[in-house]
C-alpha cells in the first residue's frame, strides 16, 4: 500500500515533501514523487496521509 | 535603466525652491498632510522606526516614490487554501500575489539578488512572499535564503509575508535574522467571516474545514502578530476586501490588529477572474470599485495607519513598486551573466541624495499646504487628481505612456496619495488607441484632474469632454506641492462659478487586465 502523486496535477510547490514523516518524497524531473517502497499512508502514525491532507491541487492518490 | 528612475534623472531633475523653516506637526488624528501609508517622516514617529521604513517602498508611502523591492520566489508550498487564490494558473502576463513564472532554490535567489543590486540602485528591499507562505514548509527555503544574504548584502532590509498560521512556531527565528519587516494576510477576525474564505487550512498534521478551519487560523495570527510587535518586529496587516464577505467588517480588522501594535494596514481589492479559476474567480465574486475601496479606507482612518500605494505584487516582482522588471532576470538570464562581486556605490550615492532631499521635500509640501489652508480655508471639498509620473514623486510620464496613474486627494488640508489605477494594456480584448482612451477614462472617471508631463491633442479634447481638465503646465515639478497649487487655482475658479465641482463620480479597479490568453 502506498500513495502516489498524479504529476499532470503537481504544481511542484513541495508542501508534502516537508510533511511526509518517512521522507518517501523527492523532487524528481520536475515533478515530485512517491516511493512506493517507503510509504506508509501515514498508518499508525498519523489519522491521514500527510501528502494529501496538505497538497493544494489534491493530487496524492492511492496508487 | 529602462523605467526606473535613474540617479541621472532625479538628480539633474533641478533643485527645490524656497524651503520653509520646518516640516508642519502631523494633526492629533487621523492623516493630514501626506501622512497616509506612513508617509510621513521624524514628524509623526518614532526615530528608530522612521530608521527602519524610510527606504522601505511598502511600509513608507513616501519611500515607494524613491526605492524598489524584489521578490524572491522561493516558497512555493503553502499550508492554507484561500477562496481567492489558485496556485495552478499561472500567466507571465498577470500581475497578483500568489504567482510566479519561476521557483527558484536559495541558491539561486542570491544570484538573482546580486544581478538585480547591481543593476539596480534603487534596491532597498528583499522580500519573500511565497508564491505560497514562506514559513509554510518550516520555512526552510525562506530562512536559508535570509541566511546567506544577511552575510552576502547586510544594506538590504529583509522581509517575508505570510498567512500567519506557521507564525507563532517562527518568531524566534526571524528575530534571529533581523527580519524585521512582517507582513501577516488578516482577512477576519471573527471565524464565522473566515468560513466563506478559507476553504481549508493544514495544522497540526491535520486539514481542518469550516469553522474549525478558521478558528484556528484566526488564534495563531493573533498570536503571532502579538509575538512579533512584543518584540518590536513592524508588522503590516494586509486585508483581501472582499464586497459582501468582509468588507464593513474590515473596520473591525483594523481596531483588531491596531491594539495588537500592528504597524500599518493594507486594505487591497479582491482580484478576481473566472479565468484565475479560483472559487471566488467561477462563482462570480466581484471585486470593489475604486470608490468603494477608498470609502473603506476612510472608514479606517483613525485606526491603525493604512498603507494606499499597494500594488498587489507578484511573489517575483522586482522595481519600483508600479513595474515589474522581473522577466529581464530569468534563471537563464542569470545563469549566463558573469558572477558580480557585491558592490553597492551607485546604491549608496543614491540614498544619500534622497536622504539629503528629504528635509527639503517636508519643509517644500508644508509651506505649500500652509499656503492653501492660508487662502482657501476649509469651505471647498477636497478632490481628486490623477498623476502620470516614473517615481521620484514627480510629474514626469506622458500620458499615453502611463500604465498607471497615482491619485492624490487634494483639499484644505493638504494633499495625499490615496491610491492608484492601472491602465495598462496587456491582453485586452482591443487594441486601438479608442479602447485604450476608454480604459483610463473609467479608471481615473472620479477625478477632478489629470497631471502629465505631456499630452496630445487628441486624447486631451476627450478628457476635457469627460470633465476631467488635463494639465500639462506642473510638468517635472513635484506633485503635491503642484497639486496644491492647483488646488488653490481650482478653489478660486470654483467660486467664480467658472468650473462645477466633481461629485458623486465612481472608478473602475482594473485588476483583471493581465489574464485571458496565455503565451
Amino acid at each position: 500500500m502506498a500513495y502516489k502523486i498524479k504529476a499532470s496535477d503537481c504544481t511542484a510547490c513541495g508542501a508534502c515533501e516537508a510533511e511526509c514523516p518517512n521522507n518517501a518524497i523527492s523532487f524528481k524531473k520536475g515533478t515530485y514523487v512517491i516511493d512506493p517502497a517507503t510509504c506508509t499512508e501515514c498508518k499508525g502514525q498519523f489519522a491521514n496521509p500527510q501528502c494529501a491532507s496538505v497538497c493544494p491541487a489534491d493530487c496524492c492518490v492511492p496508487a | 535603466m529602462g523605467n526606473v528612475i535613474s540617479l541621472d534623472s532625479i538628480l539633474g531633475l533641478g533643485e527645490l525652491k524656497a524651503p520653509a523653516d520646518a516640516p508642519a506637526a502631523a494633526e492629533a488624528t487621523g492623516c493630514s498632510s501626506s501622512s497616509c501609508g506612513s508617509s510621513d517622516g521624524p514628524a509623526d514617529m518614532d526615530p528608530a522606526v522612521w530608521e527602519k521604513v524610510k527606504n522601505h517602498p511598502c511600509y513608507s508611502e513616501e519611500a515607494h516614490h524613491y526605492f524598489a523591492r524584489m521578490h524572491v520566489a522561493v516558497a512555493p508550498a503553502c499550508n492554507i487554501q484561500c477562496n481567492y487564490c489558485n496556485r495552478k494558473y499561472d500567466c507571465s502576463n498577470e500581475s497578483r500575489p500568489g504567482v510566479v513564472s519561476e521557483k527558484l532554490t536559495p541558491d539561486q535567489a542570491i544570484r538573482k539578488i546580486m544581478a538585480v543590486s547591481a543593476e539596480i540602485p534603487q534596491l532597498s528591499v528583499i522580500g519573500i512572499a511565497g508564491p505560497g507562505d514562506s514559513l509554510a514548509a518550516g520555512g526552510k527555503n525562506t530562512f536559508k535564503t535570509f541566511e546567506m544574504l544577511q552575510k552576502k548584502a547586510p544594506d538590504l532590509k529583509l522581509c517575508l509575508s505570510t498567512n500567519g498560521l506557521a507564525l507563532p512556531d517562527h518568531v524566534d527565528t526571524i528575530a534571529q535574522y533581523n527580519i524585521d519587516h512582517v507582513t501577516i494576510t488578516i482577512n477576519m477576525v471573527d471565524p464565522e467571516v473566515g468560513q466563506h474564505i478559507y476553504p481549508w487550512i493544514f495544522h497540526d498534521h491535520k486539514r481542518w474545514t469550516g469553522l474549525d478551519a478558521a478558528k484556528i487560523l484566526h488564534e495563531r495570527q493573533m498570536l503571532g502578530l502579538e509575538m512579533l510587535t512584543s518584540r518590536g518586529i513592524l508588522v503590516k496587516v494586509n486585508s483581501v476586501m472582499i464586497p459582501g464577505i468582509n468588507d464593513e467588517h474590515l473596520m473591525d480588522v483594523n481596531k483588531a490588529v491596531k491594539a495588537r501594535g500592528a504597524f500599518l494596514h493594507n486594505i487591497m481589492p479582491l482580484i478576481s477572474d473566472p479565468a484565475h479559476g479560483t472559487h471566488f474567480g467561477l462563482t462570480g465574486q466581484r471585486g470593489p470599485t475604486a470608490q468603494e475601496l477608498k470609502v473603506l479606507q476612510d472608514q479606517c482612518e483613525g485606526g491603525a495607519k493604512l498603507m494606499r500605494h499597494c500594488r498587489q505584487c507578484r511573489a517575483d516582482a522586482v522595481g519600483l513598486l508600479g513595474e515589474d522588471r522581473g522577466s529581464e532576470f530569468t534563471i537563464d538570464r542569470i545563469d549566463a551573466m558573469e558572477e558580480v562581486d557585491y558592490d553597492r556605490e551607485a546604491a549608496r550615492t543614491y540614498r544619500e541624495h534622497v536622504e539629503a532631499d528629504r528635509a527639503e521635500r517636508h519643509a517644500s509640501k508644508a509651506a505649500a499646504q500652509a499656503d492653501v489652508a492660508e487662502t482657501v480655508g476649509t469651505a471647498v471639498d477636497p478632490i481628486l487628481i490623477a498623476v502620470a509620473t516614473k517615481g521620484g514623486e514627480r510629474i514626469n510620464e506622458h500620458f499615453g505612456h502611463a500604465k498607471e496613474f497615482q491619485i492624490y486627494e487634494v483639499g484644505p488640508k493638504g494633499a495625499k496619495f490615496v491610491g492608484h489605477r492601472r491602465v495598462d494594456q496587456y491582453c485586452e480584448g482591443g487594441s486601438g488607441d479608442e479602447d485604450a482612451l476608454d480604459t483610463v477614462l473609467s479608471a481615473i472617471n472620479d477625478c477632478t484632474a489629470v497631471f502629465v508631463a505631456k499630452v496630445g491633442g487628441c486624447p486631451s479634447k476627450k478628457l476635457q469632454a469627460a470633465g476631467i481638465e488635463p494639465v500639462d503646465r506642473f510638468a517635472f515639478e513635484y506633485i503635491e506641492e503642484s497639486a496644491l497649487t492647483y488646488f488653490k487655482d481650482y478653489a478660486e475658479r470654483l467660486g467664480q462659478g467658472a468650473v462645477n465641482a466633481r461629485a458623486g463620480q465612481d472608478a473602475v479597479i482594473r485588476t483583471g487586465a493581465f489574464t485571458a490568453k496565455r503565451a
